[in-house]
């Protein structure tokens, strides 16, 4: 039965891969793509990687596609034909899929139990996590703890990518679109007919909020953690800037506020490392911040988790901003 | 009463699937925009809680079937605002809810 699952999945996943090559219409490309990770979270929930799927689902299907969405208000919706034909690029990428294809033969098969990476650290963490981390889900224990050096790095990534955003494409139209939107009398846009529209989220932003909250404290007991949370979190705020404009939202938090959230994100989970260094552990061993180690672990992931979240969110909710800015720019 | 319970989520499921089926060859078949809008939020809102509403009694009293619920609650609401929102801003472009002529297609 997940044989067959499997198979219908990854025959789809072909399937909208080919599509978004053969299609023109960037529209299209971007729900598609869509598609693409939704599929792909479905594939992760039948190899039972829930954290992962919901991360894909979060912020592959969520937060991507309305990122792409609010870019291509800001460009062109059609893709040019490239002037050649080209085949030089055609060749790389078949060289280069048949080096990677060639370079997977002598890997262990798929759920091999002897594999490597089931006999090196995994044994530990399935079996002592529980008694040296404390939280139900063995994900979360990894994710900030045993491999608390990688999730830092992971937030730095997101932090810098915010960074470049807005150092690329910055806020430097902002004030000027806010003026002449009221210079032009346009104060209201156009969902002020969308009725049912505004109704429905307003209905939904505070359950939105809410549900980003239970992900990201829950994240000990069950799927979530401070990345969906702080995606789930800013997708509420991209709601709320679709329904009341930009202008409003920025009203909510401005640009410059959310950059110092992000940094400070950033800085607490940073911050954390250092405390434990100073209290005489090592950087990021929780164990030392209480007297009891595992309330200790407990802390110091429910403090990182929130750093995570906070810079997820902000940067998240800056990206979109920047990008719905340069839209009202070329209008 | 368990045989009850499965045959009756039996049949929810197998009209949900009957339902997604239809609004899928719907959509491709359907002559203009609102007739295959029809047919996607058949598909939304029709086949999803037939579905969710299956799965509901075969998990009887349980966590699950609070959050099933959650879901078909987020669910009837969103999907049919979701096709408001889609025929509102059709209208406004300019899409006409009348069938186009057999020979225009």
């Amino acid at each position: 039965m997940e044989l067959i699952i499997d198979i219908t999945l990854l025959t789809f996943l072909g399937l909208t891969a080919l599509a978004i090559n053969r299609i023109d219409k960037l529209f299209c490309v971007i729900m598609l793509s869509g598609i693409y990770s939704l599929l792909c979270a479905s594939l992760f929930v039948t190899m039972d990687a829930v954290d992962v799927a919901f991360t894909e689902a979060a912020v592959g299907t969520g937060i991507a596609t309305v990122l792409l969405l609010s870019t291509i208000g800001a460009t062109e919706t059609e893709q040019r034909s490239a002037p050649h034909r080209p085949l030089f690029a055609l060749l790389v990428v078949c060289v280069t899929g048949a080096i990677l294809v060639y370079g997977t033969m002598d890997m262990p098969a798929f759920g091999d139990p002897n594999a490597p990476i089931h006999q090196h650290v995994a044994p530990r963490y399935v079996q002592q996590s529980q008694h040296e981390i404390g939280s139900d889900n063995i994900v979360t224990s990894i994710l900030s703890s045993y491999r608390g050096f990688d999730t830092l790095g992971e937030t730095v990534v997101i932090f810098t990518a915010g960074l470049a955003v807005v150092g690329l494409i910055g806020f430097r139209g902002m004030q000027k679109f806010g003026d002449r939107q009221r210079a032009a009398g346009v104060t209201q846009n156009e969902m002020e007919q969308h009725l049912v529209l505004r109704i429905v989220i307003k209905m939904f932003i505070p359950l939105i909020l809410l549900f980003a909250l239970y992900v990201q404290f829950h994240g000990d007991f069950g799927p979530g953690g401070g990345f969906q949370a702080g995606v789930i979190f800013a997708s509420a705020f991209i709601f709320y800037t679709l329904m009341s404009g930009l202008d409003a939202a920025m009203r909510v938090v401005s640009p410059r506020t959310l950059s110092y959230i992000a940094a400070l994100g950033v800085l607490l989970y940073g911050g954390v490392g250092i405390a434990t260094m100073l209290m005489g552990g090592n950087y990021l061993a929780y164990n030392v911040l209480r007297h009891d180690p595992l309330h200790g672990q407990h802390l110091g992931i429910f403090l990182i988790e929130v750093g995570v979240g906070t810079t997820v969110f902000s940067v998240m909710v800056l990206i979109f901003f920047a990008f719905s800015s340069r839209k009202g720019l070329r209008q | 009463m368990e045989t009850f319970l499965i045959l009756a989520s039996t049949l929810c499921i197998s009209i949900g699937v009957f339902l997604g089926i239809t609004g899928a060859v719907g959509i491709f078949r359907m002559p203009n925009f609102f007739t295959r809008l029809h047919a996607a939020s058949v598909t939304d809102s029709g086949c999803a809680s037939m579905l969710l509403f299956g799965l509901m009694l075969q998990s009887g009293f349980t966590v699950a079937t609070v959050k099933l619920c959650f879901i078909l609650f987020f669910l009837l609401i969103s999907s049919p605002t979701a096709g408001h929102a889609l025929s509102k801003t059709a209208l406004s472009c300019g899409a006409q809810p009348t069938p186009l002529p057999r020979e225009e297609r």
